[in-house]
């Protein structure tokens, strides 16, 4: 699954990439690579998503959401409340 | 690069994550005192300040905020290039402590580099409110470095960190590390003892192997293991400099993957050790946000924020507007009457009051809009809200090729471009950029306002105030219909790659707003009001003087000479008439100077009375000019190269002359298109 399949307050992780080599070097300075863990906090249909990676928030296009495979965790999903 | 070149001087870097409050911690030490310029090349912004403190003067660079030292942005190369070279003694990584986790990857970065760094943790205050606690103490053992918590709101632990760098000049070793890895490495060299970073043993294998080729190709390099490291992540530039040696037999493949998540994998550890209570998440952001960026209501909360900010910018504004323009007219008088007492010559006088005051004076009277825009914007900025606009308008901007960012520029044009194209900076993407600064100029800026307010005044009356707002549609229309254009040739190449940090929501802080407003104002005052000073003049004496030399007859005048010249031009648009040609090159300068020229050259003592305005109809009406043709001179006003101000700033923006000359031939070609259009379909409707 993509990003973009995931649900409100839920978290993944990544599994891989799928982007324009300068994207993927943008998300790896984030702090985006394989094994992160990502929760998804909003998103709009047609829009782009609000992640949460490693403590910040992040609004990325959909585009890019698109290219970033994603995995249950094993644990449930951890909200912020 | 300074004054007075004092032996004790301490050059110091800031450097850190964007919105990590880098700025605000900067100008708490230099306050207002401080030179903005752009890096040289690159349209990148360049803070810098000084202080005295305890016999010490120290320059203080603010660097781009970055969120790593590789050098795929402008923003990194610049910063890692500055930071490199010798110009700087010690560098300040300033980190936002709410955000430690994301803020300490730049910093183990910037360790490597074997510079002096001190870490600044800044946000102190946010981190104790929500209750969270860092261990201030186990912290700088696992760096190695003197960590100084700071709040540079609140202005705590400022002399503790200016006294931590000057102590910290020259230090290129680390401080004492203390490490407790759980799964020891089997290495030859026991490298915790000597760098924060330690990478696997595959990884500083190869480091090991990689630096012992460097030292023997390159014998005077500093940092060996810097360099190494960059070798294993095949940094293109680092590869480039130093192609005397090949290490691809131990670089089979880039290792950059692995290094940043080696680096990542050691936060965790720090983070683990060093904060407590980290889960007590700011959930005051997420519930706002809940409300901010839902997926309903963002758009008309947005809409309703953007509308009370336009409120206050025009009805706040114009209501000082009227006092500035009554002290301007009080200057042109006291001018006039003080030109005269002393008998300067009619010439002078016609220069300063006519040409000077009138011109520089008439873009002063927007001071006040331009300043309380930007005090709002500033609110929206500091308070975290702004990138939050990104997310709102995305899908809607999306759909004509732009980044939901591009609207706040355009928005902005309803105001003034100039500052519209100075906020095209915070685009990432330089082809967006370029693009919102091709199509903001359409935004109907209020500088164009009177010259509908007369206009349709004048010829259409009873619907004056439909005909303004038309304008303002069709303006709009051109802008998006230019980007969908724009997007079409592009076919697909680049989508829209929205990438954006949303920072938690705090409370704006007043010397920051009082900062940021007033280099904005000191921007335009100077940068525009040099171009206007000189615009001004030019158009003053291609209306005073003729091939005779000095002239009291326009229509003898270097202007009408010009005007005549282009009358064939204008005329299938409706505006053949070598007045309103000249009229419309005097607005160049500035666009309300089309009403005051006009007037001016039909010989119209005060075109906002009544009477003067029936006058003008009937000047007008007697060489056939009608209201077909006022609403092709609207458009035209709407459209056409925008003021020289504005001019100026897309140069300076886009640091290309070229750009600038393609964005004036585009503007007048769409101009004359649209007038053209607007002009025979009025003409079979009137």
């Amino acid at each position: 699954m993509t990003l973009l399949d995931g649900k409100r307050r839920s978290t993944y992780r990544v599994t891989d990439m799928k982007e324009p080599l300068d994207t993927e070097r943008r998300l790896e300075a984030l702090g985006l690579t394989q094994g992160t863990p990502i929760t998804i906090l909003n998103y709009k249909r047609r829009g782009a998503v609000i992640v949460k990676v490693r403590g910040t928030r992040f609004a990325m296009g959909r585009e890019i959401a698109a290219g970033i495979l994603v995995e249950e965790m094993e644990s449930e999903g951890h909200t912020n409340e | 690069m300074s004054d007075n070149q004092q032996s004790s001087e301490l050059r110091i870097g800031f450097i850190g994550n964007p919105n990590c409050g880098k700025t605000t911690l900067f100008n708490a030490y230099t306050g207002a005192k401080l030179k903005v310029a752009n890096w040289p090349g690159v349209t990148v912004e360049k803070k810098e300040g000084q202080f005295q403190y305890h016999n010490h003067l120290y320059s203080l660079v603010d660097l781009p905020g970055i969120y790593s030292l590789t050098c795929y942005t402008m923003e990194e190369k610049v910063s890692r290039e500055y930071i490199m070279s010798d110009e700087v003694d010690v560098i300040v990584d300033v980190a936002d402590a709410s955000a430690l986790e994301r803020n300490l990857y730049l910093t183990l970065q910037l360790i490597e580099l074997g510079k002096p760094v001190v870490l600044a943790l800044n946000m102190m205050d946010i981190v104790e409110e929500r209750g969270m606690e860092i261990d201030l103490h186990r912290l700088p053992e696992m760096l190695g470095i003197p960590v100084i918590p700071v709040s540079a709101r609140r202005k705590t632990g400022l002399d503790i960190l200016m006294h931590a760098a000057s102590h910290h000049k020259g230090q290129k070793h680390l401080d004492p590390l203390i490490h407790e890895h759980k799964n020891s490495s089997h290495h030859q060299h026991d490298h915790h003892s000597e760098f924060a970073m330690v990478y696997s043993d595959e990884i500083e294998d190869k480091i090991d192997q990689v630096k012992e080729r460097l030292k023997q190709a390159y014998p005077e390099m500093e940092n060996y293991r810097w360099h190494a490291i960059k070798f294993l992540e095949q940094d293109e530039d680092v590869m480039e400099r130093y192609s005397k040696v090949d290490v691809s037999d131990i670089v089979e493949h880039s290792y950059e993957k692995q290094i940043i998540n080696e680096k990542y994998d050691f936060i965790e550890e720090i983070i683990e050790e060093c904060l407590v209570n980290k889960d007590k998440q700011a959930a005051f952001t997420d519930r706002v946000d809940a409300i901010l960026t839902h997926r309903i209501w963002g758009v008309p909360i947005f809409l309703c924020i953007m509308a009370l900010v336009f409120f206050l910018t025009f009805t706040v504004g114009d209501w000082l507007k009227g006092y500035f323009e009554i002290g301007i007219e009080r200057v042109e008088v006291w001018l006039a009457a003080g030109l005269a007492y002393v008998k300067a010559g009619d010439l002078l006088t016609s220069l300063i009051v006519d040409g000077i005051v009138a011109g520089v004076g008439g873009i002063l009277t927007f001071l006040p809009n331009i300043f309380i825009l930007f005090l709002a914007l500033a609110f929206l900025e500091d308070s975290g809200y702004m990138s939050r606009v990104a997310y709102v308008m995305d899908s809607i901007m999306g759909r004509v090729g732009l980044s939901g960012r591009a609207f706040i520029p355009m928005l902005l044009g309803f105001g003034c471009s100039v500052p519209a194209i100075m906020a095209s900076r915070a685009l990432e993407d330089k082809r967006d950029r370029y693009k919102t600064i091709l199509i903001t100029p359409f935004m109907s800026c209020s500088a164009r306002l009177p010259i509908y307010v007369i206009f349709s005044e004048m010829f259409f009356e009873k619907h004056a105030m439909l005909v303004a707002y038309s304008l303002y549609l069709i303006g709009i229309v051109v802008a998006l219909l230019t980007a969908v254009i724009l997007r079409v040739k592009e076919k697909g190449s680049h989508s829209n790659m929205l990438l954006i940090e949303l920072p938690e929501y705090k409370t704006p802080n007043g010397r920051s707003i009082a900062i940021y407003v007033w280099t904005k104002v000191k921007d335009y005052l100077t940068k525009a009001g040099t171009t206007i000073f000189i615009a001004s003049i030019i158009v003053w004496a291609l209306l005073n003087f003729g091939p005779h030399g000095l002239t009291s007859d326009m229509s003898d005048s270097f202007a009408s000479i010009i005007g005549k010249v282009l009358v064939p031009v204008f005329a299938p648009v409706g505006l053949g008439y070598w007045q309103i040609v000249v009229a419309l090159i005097s607005g160049i300068a500035a666009k309300e100077i089309v009403v005051s020229s006009t007037s001016v050259l039909f010989g119209i003592a005060n075109i906002n009375s009544a009477a003067g305005m029936n006058s003008m109809v009937d000047a007008l009406s007697a060489i056939g000019f009608g209201g077909a043709n006022a609403y092709a001179l609207m458009v035209f006003c709407l459209l056409y190269v925008p003021c020289a101000a504005t001019l100026a700033t897309i140069r300076k923006e886009t640091q290309s002359t070229r750009f600038m000359l393609g964005a004036m031939a585009f503007q007048m070609v769409v101009a004359w298109f649209v007038a053209f259009l607007v002009y025979h379909v009025a003409l079979t409707l009137i």
